[in-house]
């Protein structure tokens, strides 16, 4: 059966893509965000998981004002990156799992959350940021270590879903994933936050007593967390600060007690606090080591990159 | 008509982007998001007024988009991750445009973010609400308890916010 080993949280500021994508990286600005994120891809590069759930948001790239879906599960073979106005970034197309994918839409909607299909979509920095700070810089002609399943979840029109929501839905794809036949180690990212506004007159604001307080509470007690109504994270964290809500899915879809393995915490980044924290399950899967079943899953996401090449 | 009011509309110095905004404010993101491709961009600087007739804006719409007033903007339902691409438009950065809605020199406003931001005391509440969350108030208290034995439970500032204080001691195993 397939199982959730670990989940990670990682901003997603637009700014981090650029400088990666424009060759920044070692300017002393930028070096203080990406030298927390090396150790990670340390850990990522050993980890191997075959497949990543990624919860994110889109920002008028895939959905604008005419759609906007509370929770949207991409169930596509593939997910091209989406023109930002600057052309897409040179990333390499995100290869879907669409079979486990359509396994979690079928389980969760019959466990009552709603989620909208998307069998086409493209996804912005949202998603590729936070998947180049964990799996590095990729050529966009190579490919991703794994196949991964996008979660859009609506932050852009207020109001988002609550956080006990996106904790619950979690435990939900937990449940459809392990009911999922094969053998398959899954990580799953929440992205986006921490604090930070970019909207009004109050734009700038950090918050990082509220931040810190957020890792500790997601690390030891995030059944607190989840009880957070919006107001109180648009006053701490700024109007877009309500990104957080979508780590409590990662959260959901862990153990109750999990080991915090990394974390790192910086600002700013562009106008936003950025944060990181690798939260790893403790059962026997997590431990378990890559074997002949990842080599498997290996094998596979080299045939779909062939396929789609 | 009046707009109705909501919890969130006493933070300060904030427009939350909520279903009424959304679809007062449809046709300024649809205007927005149209200038991702380069010949509407260049037709709407070619003859701005002109072009915006295309989005059924209302007349105070047209004026701030005309007048980049970005602020404005907002509060007629413009969204920020929208507005910014008219901001791109025009060739600006992100900064700038956070520059001009806090009323800052571009520099200044990047001074404030290496400064570590703008910070939260003080910019809370319009109406007073300046006590933190009682989800950090909750955290701190707990810490005070520890380092200093029995304290039955955390400061309360406002009445009317905290209903219920808890007793903490009983909350925690």
């Amino acid at each position: 059966m397939a199982r959730i080993i670990a989940g990670i949280g990682a901003s997603h500021v637009p700014a981090i893509g650029a400088a990666l994508d424009n060759g920044k990286t070692e300017e002393p600005y930028w070096k203080r965000v990406f030298s927390g994120f090396e150790k990670s891809q340390e850990w990522m590069r050993e980890l191997k998981p075959d497949v990543a759930i990624v919860v994110y948001n889109d920002h008028a790239s895939a959905f604008s004002v005419e759609m906007i879906p509370t929770f949207a599960l991409g169930c596509a073979v593939e997910f091209p990156p989406a023109d930002e106005g600057w052309g897409p970034r040179p990333v390499p197309v995100v290869q879907g799992y669409p079979a486990l994918a359509s396994h979690i839409a079928q389980s969760v909607i019959l466990d009552e959350f709603d989620l909208t299909i998307c069998n086409k979509m493209e996804v912005d920095h949202g998603m590729t940021v936070p998947m180049n700070l964990l799996f590095g810089k990729i050529d966009k002609n190579s490919h991703w270590p794994c196949p991964v399943i996008p979660l859009a979840v609506n932050v852009v029109m207020y109001p988002p879903p609550t956080g006990h929501r996106c904790y619950m839905l979690g435990k939900a794809i937990r449940k459809a994933v392990e009911s999922y036949p094969e053998d398959l180690r899954v990580v799953i990212f929440g992205t986006g936050g921490l604090s930070h506004q970019i909207s009004g007159p109050r734009a700038g604001l950090i918050n990082s007593k509220w931040d810190k307080n957020f890792l500790d509470n997601l690390s030891r007690d995030p059944k607190k967390l989840a009880k957070i109504p919006h107001i109180d994270y648009m006053r701490e964290a700024g109007a877009e600060g309500i990104e957080m809500v979508m780590w409590l899915v990662m959260r959901g879809a862990l153990d109750d007690k999990v080991d915090e393995v990394y974390r790192f915490y910086t600002v700013p980044a562009s106008n936003t606090a950025v944060g990181h924290i690798i939260l790893a399950n403790r059962g026997k899967a997590a431990k378990h080591k890559p074997a002949a079943k990842h080599k498997r899953a290996a094998a596979r996401t080299k045939s779909l990159v062939r396929r789609s090449a | 008509m009046a707009r109705e009011q909501h919890d969130y509309d006493d933070i300060p110095g904030t427009f939350v982007f909520d279903a009424e905004r959304s679809r007062q404010g449809f046709g300024i993101n649809m205007f927005c998001m149209s200038l991702m491709k380069d010949e509407n961009r260049k037709a709407f600087k070619a003859n701005g007024a002109e072009y915006l007739k295309k989005f059924n804006l209302t007349p105070e719409q047209t004026d701030a988009v005309l007048k980049r007033d970005y602020n404005r903007m907002l509060e007629l339902g413009g969204n920020i991750y929208f507005t910014a691409k008219l901001g791109a438009a025009d060739g600006h950065s992100f900064q700038h445009l956070a520059a001009v809605m806090t009323g800052n020199t571009q520099q200044d406003y990047a001074a404030m973010m290496l400064g570590g931001g703008r910070s939260v005391e003080g910019n809370r509440s319009r109406s007073g609400k300046n006590a933190p969350s009682k989800f950090l108030a909750g955290a701190a208290a707990k810490k005070a308890k520890k380092k200093s034995a029995a304290k039955p439970k955390a400061k309360t500032k406002s009445k009317s916010k905290k209903s219920k204080p808890k007793p903490k001691s009983a909350k925690r195993k």
